[in-house]
């Protein structure tokens, strides 16, 4: 045949595992009839097909949802957190948080390696309306006006005010303190403005009425950031009753924090994980009668065991795949655009108030590996074993109806 | 050839149940032909069959195929001889439920990754040989009984096997449709396939193809007749 023999040397290149062009078509051939076989037997067993089907995908799902989600914020807070202080020095009283005095300041500026310090204001208020938590935060480089205030996107949600409108704090002389909203804070970071409001020095004075010249706490800038740990030893030597937090050790909170909640929620996961394995044991390793007797005559009219596993081994592939693909992907879509709302509460709860936000898209290659090897292969084998064990035996069962 | 020599089926041996279903037979079935066992239920003619067409092994005795050793041969070897030997027809005709016939006619030759094609053109002219041509495409649990029958067959010859066994072919089956079934039967063994058939009807015993008579009672062949 010239039409063969055209295509024969490329086709040896291409495909260098089948040196016969003609053992590779009959392979192909052979593939094919099985997968057509094992599609035709999945729709015979529609109703349970369907039933593993749909559990296995809401289960991947679920998975996805976690690994992506947290994996998502993890890089979130990691980049924020880039423009967050070098370090940050505040004052113990005994161990408790303390207001800094002004003159520590000066005491930080002379420090060796800091080239910059800055005392903050901020304090926590507790709007008994919402019953949640706001950071009050006084910004200075923003130039607000003495009554003017800046709130997050998800605070303004919550107390259903926009801007010009007024938001009453309550004074710590027990005065209402009308504050006016002057703009929203951008919804790209709110993630952590969420629930931040700023607001001005005077008004922020008017609202707590700290001691003169204190500061909640002090942010340094240094010339060189791997000084930092150095610098921290020798403010705490300034000043013994100083507490320096570096960025690193910020960081590492956080991501303490999202190991511990990944780590409820996959304690959770792992029990349904546990449960699915179960049921698709049971499913799978109970072969019916009609599929024991199936396999016993596939086997008497010619099959080989080889045969039966293939065929098992792509029933277990189609639907473990199926379901994986179809479940990742809904919980790339859930997790990305549609605002995770199934685990966002549990893992993102820093912020009381939960902020509405979009995390990059991303896939991480190896996370995927993972996640499908767990999901994937223990039903793969599931639906062998058994598969091998109705194959192995001697199919003369099947003389005898 | 197919030789048997001293072949005994034991099932459970060794327990309260054991039942000898064969007792060493010693057998020569030539090429061509169609040899009919005989002998009332439970006589051990199916289990003969399984031996034969390698379905199972014996528990002691030994069975060649064309001076091949078939009784220690490697699971594996034992599919291969089967498949491309032995055609089967069962007596439940154990037709795959929900798959079409001519799917049904096909399933034997999936695993030799026959081209498409090429297989389907085989199973179309097997089963308009046997007058199946307007069922193609039909399920296999709407089919009667005789058409059941030659669907079974059709499946039977699709990798053109030298051996054609069918246990009790006509068991399922009136009169009319038996002589049909039989007559097919003897058209095959005319072409040079060897049939081997069994049945306790004796009008399958005195039919005209049959060439060899072998009747069976209680494990033990009682008589051997060229008809
Ligand atoms: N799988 C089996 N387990 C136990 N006994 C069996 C089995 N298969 C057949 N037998 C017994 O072997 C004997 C012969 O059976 P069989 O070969 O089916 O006879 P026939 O086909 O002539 O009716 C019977 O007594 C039957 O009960
Ligand atoms: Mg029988």
């Amino acid at each position: 045949m010239p039409g063969a023999s055209r295509y024969r040397d490329c086709d040896t290149v291409l495909l260098p595992a089948f040196p016969d062009q003609n053992e590779m078509r009959t392979w192909l051939e052979r593939q094919n009839y099985l997968i057509d076989y094992t599609l035709a037997a999945l729709l015979r067993r529609k109703t349970r097909n369907l039933g593993l089907l749909l559990v296995y995908t809401l289960l991947v799902f679920l998975f996805a949802s976690v690994l992506l989600l947290s994996q998502g914020l993890r890089r979130e807070a990691a980049t924020l957190m880039q423009d967050a202080p070098e370090l940050i020095v505040q004052k113990l009283n005994a161990g408790r948080h303390d207001l800094l005095p002004a003159a520590w300041l000066d005491t930080l500026r002379g420090i060796r390696g800091v080239s910059a310090v800055r005392g903050r204001l901020w304090g926590y208020y507790y709007d008994p309306a919402v019953k949640a938590n706001y950071t009050l935060m006084v910004a200075p480089e923003r130039g607000l006006t003495a009554d003017a205030i800046m709130v997050g996107a998800t605070l303004a949600r919550v107390r259903e005010v926009g801007v010009g409108d007024y938001l009453s704090l309550r004074a710590a002389n027990g005065q209402p303190l009308p504050l006016k909203i002057t703009a929203l804070l951008d919804s790209t970071s709110e993630l952590l403005s969420a629930d931040l409001l700023l607001l001005s020095e005077s008004a922020f004075h008017q609202l707590f009425q700290p001691p003169a010249d204190t500061y909640t706490d002090a942010v340094l800038t240094v010339r060189n950031p791997r000084e930092a740990r150095t610098i921290a030893g020798k403010i705490t030597l300034a000043l013994p009753a100083s507490r320096p937090i570096l960025r690193a050790e910020i960081l590492r909170t956080y991501d303490a924090l999202f190991n511990w909640r990944e780590g409820i929620v996959f304690l959770t996961l792992g029990t349904l994980l546990l449960a699915f394995l179960i049921l698709a044991w049971d499913k799978a390793a109970g072969l019916s009668a009609e599929e024991k007797r199936e396999i016993g005559i596939l086997k008497a009219i010619g099959w080989e065991t080889g045969d039966i596993l293939r065929m098992k081994l792509w029933e277990g592939t189609l639907i473990s795949l199926t379901a994986f693909l179809t479940g990742y992907a809904l919980a790339y879509v859930q997790v990305f655009y549609g605002g995770a709302r199934l685990f966002a509460p549990v893992l993102k709860g820093w912020a009381v108030l939960y902020p509405e936000f979009r995390l990059t898209p991303a896939v991480d290659l190896q996370q995927l590996l993972v996640l499908l090897a767990v999901t994937v292969l223990p039903y793969i084998v599931a639906t062998l074993i058994p598969g091998w064990r109705a194959a192995i035996a001697d199919p003369d069962a099947v003389m005898r109806g | 050839m197919i030789e048997l020599s001293a072949v005994s089926k034991i099932f459970h041996q060794g327990q309260p149940n054991e039942c000898r279903a064969l007792c060493a037979v010693s057998l020569t079935l030539q090429r061509g032909g169609m040899t009919v066992f005989k002998g009332p239920s439970g006589s051990g003619k199916t289990t003969l069959l399984t031996l034969v067409g390698a379905l199972a092994r014996p528990t002691s005795g030994r069975i060649s195929l064309d001076g091949r050793l078939l009784s220690n041969l490697p699971e594996r070897f034992l599919t291969e001889v089967r498949r491309h030997t032995f055609g089967f027809v069962f007596q439940q005709f154990n037709l795959i439920r929900g798959l079409s016939v001519l799917e049904n006619v096909m399933l034997p030759a999936y695993p030799l990754g026959r081209p498409h094609r090429e297989l389907t053109q085989a199973a179309q002219a097997l089963l308009e040989r046997f007058g199946l041509d307007g069922k193609t495409a039909s399920r296999v649990e709407w089919l009667s009984g005789g058409e059941a029958q030659r669907t079974a067959l059709a499946r039977a010859l699709i990798n053109d096997p030298a051996v054609l066994i069918a246990d009790e072919p006509t068991a399922n089956l009136d009169s009319a449709l038996s002589g049909e079934v039989l007559a097919l039967l003897g058209e095959l063994a005319a072409q040079g396939r060897t049939v081997l058939i069994s049945s306790h009807d004796p009008r399958v015993c005195s039919a005209a193809p049959v060439t060899r008579l072998i009747e069976l009672h209680d494990g033990h062949i009682v008589g051997d007749y060229a008809c």
